[in-house]
């Protein structure tokens, strides 16, 4: 009799747990997503950091082995509250296992709680979410259709941030308003380009030689300091004041497009599945792992285990490791070699 | 503009039945626009609302100067709350943005710091035997002129549209920093895109005019005009948001703060003088009105009785466009017809005020 392992979250975290558990042979994983279609978060990213590997290559292929593999998906479904022996869909339907695993990742941060930067009032203010799927449509302009000719990066909006209560680091924003950085000077080379950082914070493998290449081949510029706030200008550009922390003075510019580096928060169903299987968060808001070094993609309650940015922001490719992780973890619980 | 934000920041504001806390300042600048209120709420709204003179200035301008300390302007505060309650009111509605603010961090100091209220009420006790309850609702007064804006839309004699040619006045608002920069949820709106004058504006038939400094200082900032150095930096805001708002040509400036209205207004005055420059129509300035008046004109109030002689920038080009009929050498004759002086010619000024009845007399 095979072991049943509940998943809920079919992002790459899910897919990459599910796929592992499968391979051993005596566990059949089941997928809940609650979307109509498997992905998550990286369905709507355009090309990934540090290579601009489209994100479809990656998608594609965790897609195609999912089905090679006869994994059972639940799409269209929500958990509603879980223990380690079962799943309670919001369809009322109810998921019988053996254990389960979390991936249910993050939610992107609300960029208009940031109401200095007019967000969703001011036309030509976008987040990082909406200028990849701007790279997606093949289709990046002003709101009037026209080319941008000054572009504005904002990092840590919505995380290092105690006035919206996410103090915690993102972690890819960075690399990510790197990568948003060159692919804005390919597509608009005469552009200026400007990028507004507390920290530039390159922890991953190539991401600091990325951040080089943007100044020294594409000429983007890097000032460090906080946008106050952002304001309508008559022709629909954007005045942004700032300060340049490092030759300490205020800045007023006047640019196209302000884009905003949205942070990674935590779930808000984080605080009822941890109340209903008796889990707990971290100060974050994330789940908090049984231990950060020997059991961290464990909960603290056995059977239940955590794989991706369901417990801090993550690269996708550190979600893809823990996925394998908490997949052995996983048989190792349930004894399945 | 996309104020789709606004909704989220609302507050409860009293129906009826205010105790009303005047400014010490307002009194000077505009005395006519707080006797417009208690006209309005009492003639035109038929609302209950009691103008006690036994209440004393907040002391706000002295905390904030660092010579009243904490204690002594919750006391004061306490006092005040004390005298509502004697006259049998639970609403306080203070007509100064800087009162607002103090009622507002007071009462907010005292709920997170209960031992801070049992103090205050000591020394109240003490200092003059009083004791007091806190009130029920506490609103700005143009928190409470937007409660009513429908109901004053529905009693409109001259709409926010100029008479000339049907189109809505372009009028830019500016909320003072006490209003919702220190509590965002307690100002309608918030603090970035504050909805309680804007409300007005476009209910009564106008346009709000967005500009880039939108959200900057008015150039009072208790520090940059208190000290009399410092005085370059309050000018040297009003002047910053003047040269923004300018491309947009408003045709008049409100705002619901004492030191906003006055230094907007006197401002302009001084870099007329000093530079030449004006940023109103015709080489006048741009008129700078409260709330009050505001309302006032729009219910059909005559601008001398809401005491609009009282600006620095001539509101005639205003009146003209709103096609409000009024007497212009009525305008510097006081109460009982008595003639209160009237300044020297300027540049923000109107050169039609030459030819006055006053200059014939003289």
């Amino acid at each position: 009799m095979k072991k049943r392992v509940a998943i809920i979250g079919g992002g790459v975290a899910g897919m990459q747990t599910a796929l592992r558990l499968k391979r051993t042979g005596g566990i059949e994983p089941v997928i809940i997503e609650r979307e109509e279609e498997l992905g998550g978060k990286v369905r709507n990213w355009h090309v990934l950091f540090p290579t601009f590997t489209p994100a479809g290559e990656v998608l594609g292929a965790l897609r195609s082995e999912v089905a090679a593999a006869g994994i059972e998906v639940l799409t269209g479904e929500e958990a509603e509250e879980f223990t380690d022996r079962s799943v309670k869909l919001r369809s009322e339907r109810t998921i019988e296992c053996d254990a389960v695993a979390l991936c249910s990742g993050f939610t992107l941060f609300d960029a208009t709680l940031k109401e200095e930067y007019g967000y969703g009032i001011y036309d030509n203010v976008y987040t990082s979410a909406d200028l990849e799927r701007m790279f997606s449509e093949g289709r990046v302009a002003m709101a009037d259709g026209s080319a941008p000719r000054r572009i504005a990066f904002l990092h840590c909006v919505g995380s290092r941030d105690e006035k919206v209560c996410q103090r915690h680091c993102s972690k890819v924003c960075c690399i990510t308003g790197v990568k948003q950085a060159i692919e804005m000077k390919r597509l608009f080379p005469t552009a200026d380009v400007f990028n507004f950082y507390m920290d530039i914070r390159m922890f991953g493998p190539g991401y600091e030689e990325l951040y080089r290449e943007a100044q020294q081949r594409y000429n983007i510029h890097f000032v460090r300091g906080r946008i106050s706030e952002a304001s309508p200008m008559m022709d629909g550009r954007v005045q942004i004041k700032s300060e340049d922390t490092l030759t300490g003075r205020p800045l007023r510019m006047s640019v196209d497009m302000l884009v905003l580096l949205i942070g990674m928060r935590a779930n808000d169903e984080n605080g009822r599945f941890a109340d209903k299987a008796g889990l707990t968060l971290a100060q974050s808001g994330f789940m908090q792992s049984r231990d950060l070094f020997l059991g961290n993609t464990e909960s603290p309650r056995p059977g239940i285990f955590y794989a991706g940015a369901v417990t801090a922001p993550k690269s996708i490719g550190e979600t893809l490791n823990e996925g394998f992780t908490a997949a052995d973890r996983i048989a190792e619980y349930l004894g399945v070699k | 503009m996309k104020r789709a934000n606004w909704t989220e920041y609302q507050k409860a504001i009293a129906d009826d039945k205010y105790y009303y806390a005047r400014s010490c300042i307002r009194q000077n600048f505009y005395p006519g626009s707080e006797k417009a209120f208690l006209e309005i709420l009492h003639k035109d709204l038929g609302r209950d609302i009691f103008d006690d003179p036994l209440h004393t200035s907040c002391t706000g301008i002295g905390y904030h100067s660092d010579i009243v300390p904490l204690e002594t302007i919750m006391t004061v505060v306490a006092r005040q709350f004390s005298l509502m309650n004697d006259a049998g009111y639970e609403n306080f509605v203070t007509s100064c943005i800087t009162s607002f603010g103090i009622y507002t961090e007071i009462l907010s100091t005292w709920e997170e710091f209960p031992e801070t209220e049992e103090k205050t009420r000591e020394n109240l006790f003490k200092a003059t035997g009083r004791e007091f309850v806190k009130p029920k609702n506490l609103a700005h007064t143009s928190d409470v002129m937007f409660h009513f804006r429908n109901e004053i839309a529905g009693r409109m004699k001259r709409p926010l549209i100029n008479a000339r040619t049907g189109e809505p006045l372009r009028v830019v608002e500016h909320i003072g920093c006490h209003y919702a920069k220190i509590f965002p949820s307690k100002g309608i709106g918030g603090s970035e895109f504050p909805y309680v004058l804007a409300g007005m504006i476009e209910s009564w038939g106008g346009n709000v005019v967005d500009y880039p400094e939108r959200r900057h200082c008015c150039g009072f900032g208790f520090r940059n005009y208190l000290v009399q150095a410092n005085r370059g930096y309050s000018i040297a805001n009003s002047h910053k948001k003047l040269e923004s708002m300018a491309p947009y040509k408003p045709d008049f400036i409100v705002c619901n703060c004492p030191g906003c209205t006055m230094f907007l207004d006197r401002w302009q005055y001084t870099i007329a003088e000093m530079d030449g420059t004006t940023y109103g129509d015709d080489g006048h300035g741009i008129p700078v009105l409260t709330y009050e008046e505001m309302a006032g004109l729009v219910l059909g109030y005559d601008p001398w009785e809401l005491g609009m002689q009282m600006h620095q920038v001539d509101v005639e080009p205003l009146l003209d466009k709103m096609g409000i009929d009024y007497d212009p050498s009525a305008k510097y004759l006081g109460r009982n017809g008595k003639y209160i002086g009237k300044p020297e010619p300027a540049a923000v000024n109107c050169s039609s005020q030459n030819n006055t009845i006053y200059d014939i007399k003289m």
